[in-house]
């Protein structure tokens, strides 16, 4: 065997090890990583098509998500029994009368629980924006909602423009219905 | 490093240690060695013939037995120290403080640093899923390294032997023969289904060359089986979720879009000890109780292509369905498991409206918990009003009533009741505990009745993609193992010189016995000089050389 | 005679067979002049005879307590246990039908002697099934287990006399101590026996009540007096013994109570044996081994370990995942047991490792056998009855 054809099988031979021992390595680290932050994988990302949903509201009436394209949603999910979601209401009310006009609509969506909890809470507060109640939890579901209160903001393209988990202040409710208000 | 050149001619890779073709011994280690080093079949791993570049280096570590034999051993110890204390998993706490805690509080200082070292998640750590990958890279590359040399080797197998191989075997035959000594070996040893080939004056018998691949294939299996768990950490290929769902409810399959679960149910049963069961009875009297099945009766519901999630309207029943305890119940991938139950969870309450000093009843009501009304009008006119509905009372704030979960575990109720005698009405606050009269003293009261109970399932909702990948891999090995444990690759090697003597030498990869068994028919039936067993003798002699000294 | 007794009868007759067959195989080796194995091929014959009948009493009696149950009788301790003794002499008869190893049996049934009188100091009544347990994989996944623990601890006996022969009596080496250790840790299941047996047959009771971990007051009842005490213990039995120390609420003191008097009765059982015969354990047995064929114990010890590890492989991890699966809903969880499980699985594929890769033969070998044995019992043993997990029966 000539020096050429020598020194060409063991260029090749460390290819080849070097591939495959690349490759394990690569397999073993994506592995961990996706173990290590198994817990952060999160179904819904800013910047993904809102989810459509059709859920009915007190009155009966019918709310589609994509009938308010062109609108943004601000998506409210929230419970009774939930403080910081209570806390903010009436801070959505207050923005609902500014916001409204501008074509931001509010969605506040129940998590399953009855009637007589949630008109009675509406009344109580005085809330004059529709809600609506996710009775078999699927809105919940498919929207992957953890924490109470989160709210989805969809801007008018029908896409998630930010998620907010936690309490919103006033101030805050504000911010996030003027980024989401149509041009 | 050059290639070494035996005295037959034959070129052998750099390494090798005996000849591929003839079988000499290449080297003087092995030329003074009594018996041959067969493992292998002497021939040279691939990765011990270069030795230069990094990389080489590193395929070299992770060829060698005594590393790969480390780490399982490493891994082995990991594995024992996770059992020590129980794993996160099964310790009664959510949150990360709450699990530190639990370490601390159980198990004392022990405890703490059990759960600083990390060890109260141990199998998820980096470092053991790292040793695991590792034990990955050294199944492939110790099976690659070994298994080319090896097959070349032994499809390359040449049937004559040189005399210094042969005389290095175990088993070891030296002595007179016959003409037909060789013709009737052939024959005995074609009639135990061994292979034979002849050249010249020898032969090779083979029998079970296949047993030799079982190593590989089972290594095989296990690449397939741990490639199948590292997809399962991929999104999408495994869905873990947990589903309570309460006798009566309808609730959307988390991560199992367009289907809708409703429970019909929840059964508990014990074994009674009585009739069929008799003969439990002593187990049963020692132990309390024993549960004999969990069972949630469930309809599965899917909602019409297209529709979309809270449009329940034209939901279909896909199907009914009992989950049990072993009986999960499969559809289109998933799969849910009765795992878990909460029995006794309030549902309604009655009340009877009664005077406070008659102790009269206006008539009785009934609320139902987990969908109450707003007005209970009673026989003569009575009204009782519900006004605020608190499923799980926590205490006032602010003047209000609060509630901490959605679940009716300790209602509260505030109504206004309307007697003919009390037109006004008035109002009262209610809870289990007790009940407060805000506006002064009433005349009325809702007395406590009764309850009705529900219960609770806890579901797993699962789909696991890569089962079939887990499958075929665990199959794969157990093939593997298998051919390579319960089959056995034996050889003879037989020549006939010139003045008839006779040469054999046998050799196995294991069980020495059963080849033992075959050879002596073949002696028998061939009339072969009688062999010896090498290793024995040395023992032997070993062993009468100690005596002397002592 | 119902079929409950018929069983339970038959167990009996099986552990007396084991017994008498132990001597006899006993006498078949010692009878032997140096070099020649007459007696052990006369003797042997009647003590393979006597195993055999014992081992087809066994046989009966897991067949009728099927019957009676209505599930496969391996569903407690002392059913599991009981099945693992009868295991490991069908284990042996297999090996003896092979190899003629007169010696080996004289290792074998005192072991799993000592094994079935450990099943024993367990409930032994006929339990029902809880819902995780009803499924034909009980059947298929533990009696592949037993079965294949069986055949392993088979190469752990036949390595155990490979050591008693080469392990020299007359210098203090580090290998004399340890297998002076074995036989003492076997004196000590005796002693279990013993202490437990003696305070059943005296009806010795006494109930505490006591506060858990988890902060609940709970009752338990020891059945020997109580040298530890429960967290927080009053007792509530007249004239119980007060016991000595109260432990802290992780340690369960009843099960230390009974670890205690069993090492004590133990340790105390093997200083008379010691002061009796002047000798060590394992000394005594060492002229037993003179005619052994080192080669052939090798040879046992491997060829166990490749017929067995297989079956282990099938039962405890692939039929144990399959089930995990059905019932779980996941294959794996690292439950201290299939954690064991793993670990033997890793042990014995270090020791074919080693042995194919590395030349690790003879005596190197037969430590890894006895190991690998240990590891398996600790499994059986302190898994179940020390660390909590799913698997805790009993």
């Amino acid at each position: 065997m000539s020096t050429e054809k020598k020194r060409n099988k063991k260029k090749n031979r460390t290819i080849m090890r070097s591939v495959i021992l690349l490759l394990l390595v690569a397999a073993i680290g994506y592995t961990i990583y996706n173990s290590v932050t198994a817990d952060e994988v999160e179904v819904l990302k800013v910047g993904d098509p809102a989810p459509d949903f059709t859920l009915t509201d007190l009155d009966g009436e019918t709310h589609k998500l994509s009938d308010y394209k062109g609108q943004g949603v601000f998506l409210n999910f929230w419970g009774t029994w939930c403080e910081p979601c209570i806390k903010e209401m009436p801070a959505m009310a207050n923005q609902y009368e500014v916001y409204e006009d501008q074509g931001v609509q509010i969605l506040a969506v129940n998590i399953a629980q009855s009637n007589f909890e949630v008109e009675t809470f509406a009344r109580q507060y005085g809330l004059n924006f529709p809600i609506v109640i996710d009775r078999d939890k699927s809105v919940m579901t498919a929207y992957n909602i953890r924490p109470l209160p989160t709210t989805m903001l969809v801007n008018p393209q029908g896409e998630i423009q930010r998620i907010v988990t936690g309490e919103m202040t006033e101030q805050d409710i504000a911010g996030f219905m003027e980024e989401i208000k149509p041009e | 490093m050059d290639k070494l050149i035996c005295k037959c001619g034959h070129e052998n890779p750099p390494g090798t240690i005996l000849c591929e073709s003839c079988g000499r011994p290449l080297n003087e280690q092995e030329q003074s060695k009594k018996l041959a080093d067969m493992r292998y079949e002497g021939t040279a791993r691939r990765s011990q013939t270069y030795n230069k570049s990094i990389i080489d280096k590193i395929w070299n570590f992770f060829s060698s037995v005594k590393i790969g034999v480390g780490i399982i051993v490493v891994l082995l110890v990991a594995a024992a120290v996770g059992t020590i204390l129980p794993q996160k998993q099964y310790v009664p706490a959510a949150t990360d403080a709450d699990i530190e805690a639990y370490y601390t509080d159980i198990y004392g200082s022990v405890g703490t640093v059990y759960h600083a070292l990390g060890f109260h998640d141990l199998y998820n750590s980096f470092w053991f899923i790292g040793l695991v990958g590792m034990l990955a890279i050294s199944l492939i590359i110790a099976s690659l390294d070994r298994f080319v040399p090896l097959y070349k080797s032994l499809k390359n197998q040449r049937v004559l032997r040189h005399s210094s191989f042969m005389r290095k075997q175990r088993i070891l035959a030296e002595g007179p023969g016959e003409a037909d000594t060789l013709k009737k070996a052939e024959e005995k040893l074609a009639e135990l289904k061994y292979k034979v080939s002849t050249d010249k004056n020898g032969l090779l018998a083979e029998k079970g060359r296949f047993s030799r691949w079982g190593p590989y294939i089972n290594h095989i299996g296990l690449i397939i089986f741990l490639f199948g768990v590292m997809l399962r950490m991929m999104p999408g290929f495994y869905v873990d979720e947990t589903l309570w769902i309460r006798e009566g409810e309808t609730r959307a399959i988390p991560d199992a879009p367009g289907y809708v679960l409703e429970s019909k149910g929840f059964t508990l049963e014990t074994y009674t000890g009585e009739g069929e069961e008799e003969k439990f009875g002593e187990a049963i009297d020692r132990v309390g109780t024993v549960a004999k099945n969990y069972q949630t009766d469930v309809v599965l519901y899917k909602i019409p292509e297209g529709a979309l999630p809270g449009d329940t309207a034209d939901m279909e029943v896909v199907e009914e369905h009992a989950i049990r305890v072993n009986q999960p119940f499969k559809f289109d991938g998933y799969a849910l498991y009765q795992m878990d139950f909460q029995q006794d969870e309030l549902k309604t309450m009655s009340f009877a409206l009664q005077n406070k000093e008659t102790g009269e009843s206006r008539g009785d009501l009934t609320i139902d918990l987990v969908n109450p009304e707003t007005t209970y009008e009673l026989e003569d006119g009575s009204v009782v009003e519900l006004l605020g509905y608190y499923p799980d009372f926590s205490g006032f704030e602010n003047g209000e009533p609060q509630t901490a979960t959605p679940l009716p575990k300790n209602p509260g109720f505030l109504v206004k009741m309307t007697t003919p005698d009390t037109p006004d009405g008035e109002t009262s606050f209610i809870t289990i505990q007790n009940t407060v009269e805000p506006l002064g003293d009433n005349e009325y009261k809702l007395a406590f009745q009764g309850v009705e109970t529900r219960d609770a399932s806890g579901l797993t909702v699962r789909k696991d993609r890569t089962l079939p990948i887990l499958g075929l891999g665990g199959l794969i090995f157990m093939i593997g193992v298998a051919q390579g444990m319960y089959f056995n690759h034996r050889r003879f090697w037989i020549q006939q010189q010139a003045d008839g003597s006779i040469l054999l030498a046998g050799h196995t990869n294991k069980n020495w016995f059963g080849l033992k068994k075959d050879l002596d028919q073949v002696t028998e039936h061939a009339s072969l000089p009688a062999y010896r067993d090498q290793q024995e003798d040395m023992e032997a002699q070993e062993k009468g050389e100690g005596e002397q000294l002592t | 005679m119902t079929l409950a007794d018929i069983s339970s009868n038959l167990l009996y007759a099986a552990f007396i067979a084991y017994l008498i067959a132990t001597f006899v195989f006993g006498g078949a080796v010692k009878g032997n002049k140096k070099g020649t194995y007459k007696s052990e091929q006369r003797w042997g014959k009647v003590a393979i005879t006597i195993t055999v009948i014992g081992f087809l009493a066994q046989l009966g009696y897991f067949i009728t307590r099927w019957m009676v149950t209505g599930h496969a009788p391996i569903s407690n301790m002392f059913e599991f246990t009981t099945a693992f003794g009868m295991t490991l002499v069908g284990g042996f008869i297999i090996i003896y039908a092979l190899y003629k190893t007169a010696v080996l049996g004289m290792i074998v049934l005192p072991i799993a002697l000592l094994i079935i009188a450990y099943a024993s100091m367990f409930p032994s009544e006929v339990s029902p099934l809880i819902p995780a347990l009803q499924t034909n994989w009980l059947a298929i996944h533990v009696i592949t287990v037993v079965v294949a623990e069986g055949i392993l601890a088979i190469s752990a006996a036949a390595g155990l006399i490979y050591l008693l022969k080469v392990v020299d009596q007359k210098k203090k080496t580090k290998q004399r101590f340890w297998l002076e250790a074995i036989m003492y840790s076997l004196v000590l299941v005796l002693g279990f026996v013993v202490t437990s047996t003696f305070f059943t047959l005296t009806n010795y009771e006494a109930d505490f009540a006591y506060v858990n971990k988890d902060g609940q007051p709970s009752e338990i009842t020891y059945n020997m007096p109580a040298i530890f005490g429960m967290n927080e213990f009053e007792a509530m039995t007249d004239g119980a013994f007060t016991p000595l120390v109260e432990m802290p609420p992780i340690v369960h003191a009843g099960k230390l109570t009974t670890v205690f008097w069993s090492v004590m009765v133990g340790t105390v059982l093997y200083a008379l044996i010691r002061l009796v015969f002047r000798k060590r354990i394992s000394e005594m047995l060492q002229p037993f081994t003179k005619n052994v064929n080192l080669q052939l114990m090798d040879e046992i010890n491997y060829r166990s370990i490749i017929i067995g590890f297989p079956i282990f492989s099938l039962g405890a991890l692939i039929f144990a995942m399959i089930w995990a699966q059905i019932a779980w809903s996941r294959f794996w969880g690292w439950d201290p047991k299939e954690v064991w499980a793993l670990v033997t699985f890793l042990f014995y594929a270090a020791y074919l490792h080693l042995r194919l890769g590395r030349g690790w033969a003879g005596e190197k070998s037969a430590w890894l056998a006895v190991i690998g044995f240990v590891i398996i019992m600790f499994n059986l043993v302190a898994v179940n009855l020390i660390i909590a997990g799913l698997h805790s029966y009993a």
